[in-house]
């Protein structure tokens, strides 16, 4: 795809989105905080899932310590809403050095399993250390700031800060930095014999995507103005990973579509009936059988199928295509661990 | 801290222990032969207990309920592997997400046939009463809970280390396409090993829906659980699973008792520094 076309999807998704509050009512207003938020999170995963190789099953766990953060300190120290925020992610990164420094000793299949481990513990801290956390009560009555108290005001606080978070990302995942995160992803052996040091990159990418994750929890609890162990309870993390693979995998969008149709289907589905899990438990099935490389993912490689087969390289259609989706749909997780 | 105290807690910790390694040792036995993070191993324990107590409730019969709720388990185990994890075979982050998919499905659909309140499976007559073992008193039926697992791990080791198939899964552990050339069926082994792991998570689920209770979400807490075993030992251990639940099983009973409210860091702290100085666990191998 040429770069004009890219941008101009972009400019008129921005237009779109900075009209949402104009068109439509409040309930969907609201709805589209919620998509920004969790496409925020699903992003971070994604950020280091699908441009880094390991994929983590514990990121509601950092989203909800900023979230804890900033409700307690609102709530019960009365402070000042940008410090709290700031305090959110701050705390977030502290804890998110401690899960990364120790998740990014293992890959694939190991560090899935001890991202996981970390989220349940931070589940498990807001279950029962009911001092701070409220326990299954949570915490309740976080004020908003008293500019953006009405909804459509919020919305447009929390597009304004995506819109920036997703620009820094992008210029990340763009440095030299990204770069080499992809290599490691590609070829970790190859990566360390170039004289890279892969811990520390993988480390590095850990508290990235730790910040990100650390900001869509602040905004989430002044969104939803009540923190309490279902916002960091193990669906958050496996939600995210789901919007992730349903977008596409190591795509830069992808992680927002797939939260658009989450969080848009929960809402329709959840009118009908209370049956949302075992719906949820299906698109998983259906994503990872029909459709592993995700909605953009599987659209890109048409397109450059379309592209190659229009330019009359036909009998190398498939072959480039495939290495095409190998090189950005598809995640390697594990690929150490096999061998 | 009183000796009736400790001892009490020492006790209620190997029973803790013995639920986890029913869990834990399915897990790994899995995961050992398989290289699949079956995340749908909680909800197997939540359908073993819902099975066990069902069937203890309309027939009356402990074994039965054991039995049935073992074999059920095992079947929708295997019809899983059959027809969708086996199309998705050697493909890790597929396979993770579909195991999750499916936790969902089976917690939600639990949710939806046996309501939202904790059950409990109520002990049969013949384990009913107590004992007195020192200064405490304590349910058979607890102390049966450590016999089963005792019992199990047995039964284990022998199956590993005495028998055809035991050599067969060690070997695949290894080296599964070697094995597969020597002209060993390796997808039947493979459905022979859903069928025991997911067997074992259906015992322990009837354990546990006796000794805590069946409630949803219990099925994530208790794969937690599991998993910290599994990652303490070292994946794919036996005797990683039996040192990995007795650890945690002691650990978190007196955590519990002495720090209620973090108790989640008492098991999770020791986790870390595991993972920091043995990346593999205890009987991990590189």
């Amino acid at each position: 795809m040429s770069s004009w076309w890219k941008y101009g999807v972009i400019v008129l998704l921005l237009i779109a989105a900075a009209l949402v509050p104009q068109v439509l009512p409040t309930f969907w207003i609201s709805i589209a905080t919620e998509v920004l938020i969790y496409g925020l999170l699903a992003m971070s995963v994604n950020f280091l899932g699908g441009y880094g190789g390991l994929v983590s099953l514990g990121h509601a766990g950092l989203f909800g310590i900023s979230a804890y953060t900033v409700g307690y300190l609102v709530t019960r120290m009365g402070v000042n809403h940008y410090v709290a925020f700031l305090a959110g992610i701050l705390l977030t990164l502290a804890v998110g050095a401690i899960f990364g420094g120790v998740a990014i000793r293992a890959t694939g299949i190991y560090f899935l399993m001890i991202t996981y481990a970390e989220g349940m513990v931070v589940w498990g801290l807001a279950y029962r250390w009911a001092k701070v956390t409220g326990a299954e009560n949570g915490i309740r009555g976080i004020t908003r700031p008293e500019l953006f108290t009405k909804g459509w005001q919020y919305y447009y606080i929390v597009l304004v800060v995506f819109v920036l978070t997703v620009y820094l990302m992008w210029r990340v995942l763009n440095s030299s930095f990204g770069l080499t995160l992809r290599g490691i992803r590609e070829c970790e052996p190859r990566m360390a014999a170039l004289g890279y040091n892969v811990q520390v990159h993988k480390f590095l990418g850990y508290m990235w995507s730790a910040f990100f994750a650390g900001i869509a929890g602040g905004l989430y609890a002044y969104y939803n103005r009540f923190v309490s162990p279902s916002t960091v309870q193990l669906s958050v993390s496996s939600e995210s990973v789901l919007m992730m693979v349903l977008g596409g995998v190591g795509t830069f969008f992808g992680p927002l579509l797939g939260s658009l149709i989450i969080i848009v289907g929960r809402n329709m589905i959840s009118l009908y009936t209370a049956r949302w899990p075992i719906i949820m438990g299906t698109i998983f099935v259906l994503t990872v059988l029909l459709a592993p490389k995700g909605i953009i993912g599987t659209l890109s490689a048409w397109w450059e199928q379309r592209k190659k087969v229009s330019a009359g390289v036909v009998e190398t259609v498939e072959a480039s295509a495939r290495k095409e989706v190998g090189a950005e749909g598809e995640v390697r997780v594990g690929t150490e661990s096999q061998s | 801290m009183s000796p009736t105290f400790i001892s009490l807690q020492v006790l209620n910790g190997i029973t803790f222990a013995s639920l986890l390694f029913l869990l834990a040792s399915g897990f790994t036995f899995i995961f050992g032969l398989m290289r699949i993070m079956n995340l749908a191993h909680g909800g197997f324990y939540l359908l073993g207990g819902y099975i066990g107590i069902t069937v203890l409730v309309a027939t009356g019969n402990f074994w039965l309920a054991i039995l049935s709720a073992a074999l059920g388990v095992a079947i929708f185990g295997v019809v899983i592997e059959r027809f969708l994890l086996r199309f998705v075979r050697g493909k890790i982050l597929p396979e993770v997400l579909l195991t999750v998919g499916l936790s969902f499905i089976i917690a939600d659909g639990c949710l939806a046939i046996f309501g939202g309140n904790p059950r409990t499976l109520p002990p049969p007559k013949f384990l009913a009463g107590t004992v007195e073992i020192g200064p405490v008193t304590y349910p058979w039926f607890r102390l049966f809970v450590v016999f089963m697992a005792v019992l199990i791990a047995i039964a284990l080791w022998l199956l590993q280390e005495r028998t055809r198939l035991g050599a067969i899964v060690r070997a695949g552990v290894d080296d599964a396409e070697m094995v597969a050339a020597l002209g060993i069926n390796i997808k039947q082994i493979f459905t022979m090993v859903f069928f025991m792991g997911a067997a074992l998570a259906g015992l322990s689920g009837v354990a546990g829906s006796a000794v805590l209770a069946l409630y949803p979400g219990v099925d994530a807490e208790i794969l937690t659980y599991g998993l910290v075993v599994v990652i303490i030992g070292g994946l794919g251990s036996l005797p990683g699973a039996i040192v990995g639940s007795l650890f945690v099983g002691l650990v978190d009973t007196f955590g519990k008792a002495l720090f209620p409210e973090i108790s989640y860091f008492t098991v999770f702290a020791p986790m870390a520094i595991m993972l920091a100085v043995r990346p593999r666990g205890l009987f991990g191998r590189e």
